[in-house]
């Protein structure tokens, strides 16, 4: 069920090789405008932030693997532009632009400081949450969207079938697992749930060290 | 056109294989369509390259080191405090911050992309994107932190915090020894980047 993105526990990457506190926010000019770019087509609203991430995950893992991070980007959003009807295949292997009925909601400079500052809060209204802080839970085994095989979810797949105890609610949210594919944003209470590292891992660096991660109603059932 | 299946699973494979051409490529094609602004871009660029970055979230914890009753309201609800001094915004919707104490050093990652809390933090560095950071990190904290020249105490248990919601996470390092007499502002000068991400300690004056 897991696509090459869900990495969490993975052996043999190496080591981590830390950047200098005061290095460059952009290390090369294109990273730069390959965000600015993604930034301001999203503005055109044709996707959700769901969407976009679910388009950088289903690249071929060849491609996942040997592309830098805005390399991803750049290809997700060349995807997700054809995708959703934005720009042609013709016009992206460089063939003459059409004039495009969304042009009217393109994002004008004296509106991105705005854009930026007001976000989009994924917290709604939604039903009352079923589990309380200290609840033991057991998560949804194989990780997986249940609508679409091979569908855009959030719960990792170390954590699959595993129990934790809920120690924060955070109310009602966004459900990716629909949001991704058009299903709607079916909003779901959502918890953090932490693991004993010895639940996780069959050889725990230390016992007693804990992971969380931050998961919907309908990923849990309870667990006594 | 030859209508080939795999061709059209890769549309992006019709851009030009270099990367920066790539993006030039994209940019150019939007621009020509009228879909985006390249005045846009640029106050997009400005903003996360000189406005929003690590020192926003320097100042939220050298305020939380100096006022215990602020720390207080920013444990118990990060979004709103963080949103009254005026960060809040994209990738910055939901905060919550962990305080890091002699009992309990937190971590903050993303292992299925690269959630960040950019109106505290910024743009997240190279490191925090990578592959290696993102596979190990929920496994083997302790050897990660080796990697960074941290070495905790045996007694000092680590909580790593995956985010995989819109729930972004701020770390409040411990305060350094010797800091008694330090305003915020010079506090606010010890606390670096990394120490916010559980990565790194704050710097000793």
């Amino acid at each position: 069920m897991s696509r090459v993105h869900d990495m969490g526990g993975r052996y043999g990457d190496g080591r981590v090789k830390p950047d200098p506190e005061d290095g460059p926010v952009f290390e090369k000019d294109w990273h730069a405008r390959a965000l600015a770019v993604t930034l301001a087509a999203g503005a055109l609203g044709q996707w959700s932030l769901d969407t976009s991430r679910h388009a950088r995950e289903r690249l071929s893992p060849k491609d996942y693997t040997r592309f830098s991070y805005y390399e991803k980007w750049m290809a997700g959003l060349a995807n997700l532009l054809v995708a959703n009807g934005v720009v042609s295949r013709a016009e992206l292997a460089g063939g003459p632009p059409e004039p495009s009925p969304l042009s009217a909601r393109r994002l004008p400079a004296d509106r991105v400081a705005g854009v930026l500052a007001s976000g989009g809060p994924s917290l709604r209204e939604g039903p009352e949450p079923r589990f309380h802080p200290g609840a033991r839970v057991r998560t949804r085994k194989p990780a997986g969207n249940a609508q679409v095989p091979g569908g855009h979810t959030r719960l990792p797949g170390y954590a699959a079938g595993a129990v934790g105890t809920v120690i924060l609610r955070h109310g009602c949210h966004v459900l990716p697992d629909a949001n991704a594919h058009g299903f709607g944003e079916q909003p779901e209470p959502l918890y953090t749930v932490v693991f004993d590292a010895a639940d996780l891992w069959s050889q725990p660096e230390r016992a007693g060290d804990e992971v969380t991660c931050d998961l919907w109603e309908s990923y849990l059932e309870p667990a006594s | 056109m030859p209508h080939d299946h795999h061709d059209h699973d890769d549309d992006h494979a019709l851009l030009p294989p270099d990367p920066a051409l790539r993006v030039k490529a994209l940019e150019t094609l939007l621009t020509r369509k009228g879909l985006i602004d390249p005045a846009a871009l640029d106050e997009i660029i400005e903003t996360y390259a000189h406005k929003v970055g690590p020192r926003n979230g320097a100042q939220v914890v050298a305020k939380a080191w100096s006022d215990p009753a602020f720390k207080e309201r920013l444990l118990d609800d990060a979004t709103s405090v963080c949103a009254d001094l005026g960060f809040y915004g994209r990738q910055g919707e939901h905060l919550v911050a962990v305080e890091n104490t002699a009992e309990q050093h937190n971590i903050v990652v993303c292992t299925l992309c690269s959630c960040y809390p950019w109106p505290l933090l910024g743009i997240p560095p190279g490191w925090y994107k990578s592959d290696a950071y993102r596979a190990r990190v929920v496994r083997e904290p302790r050897a990660v932190l080796a990697d960074f020249g941290v070495q905790l105490p045996d007694g000092q248990a680590v909580r790593v915090w995956d985010s995989t919601a819109e729930i972004r996470y701020l770390v409040i390092p411990q305060r350094p020894e010797g800091t008694d007499g330090l305003d915020e502002a010079a506090l606010a000068d010890l606390v670096t980047r990394d120490s916010m991400i559980g990565c790194g300690l704050a710097n000793t004056p």
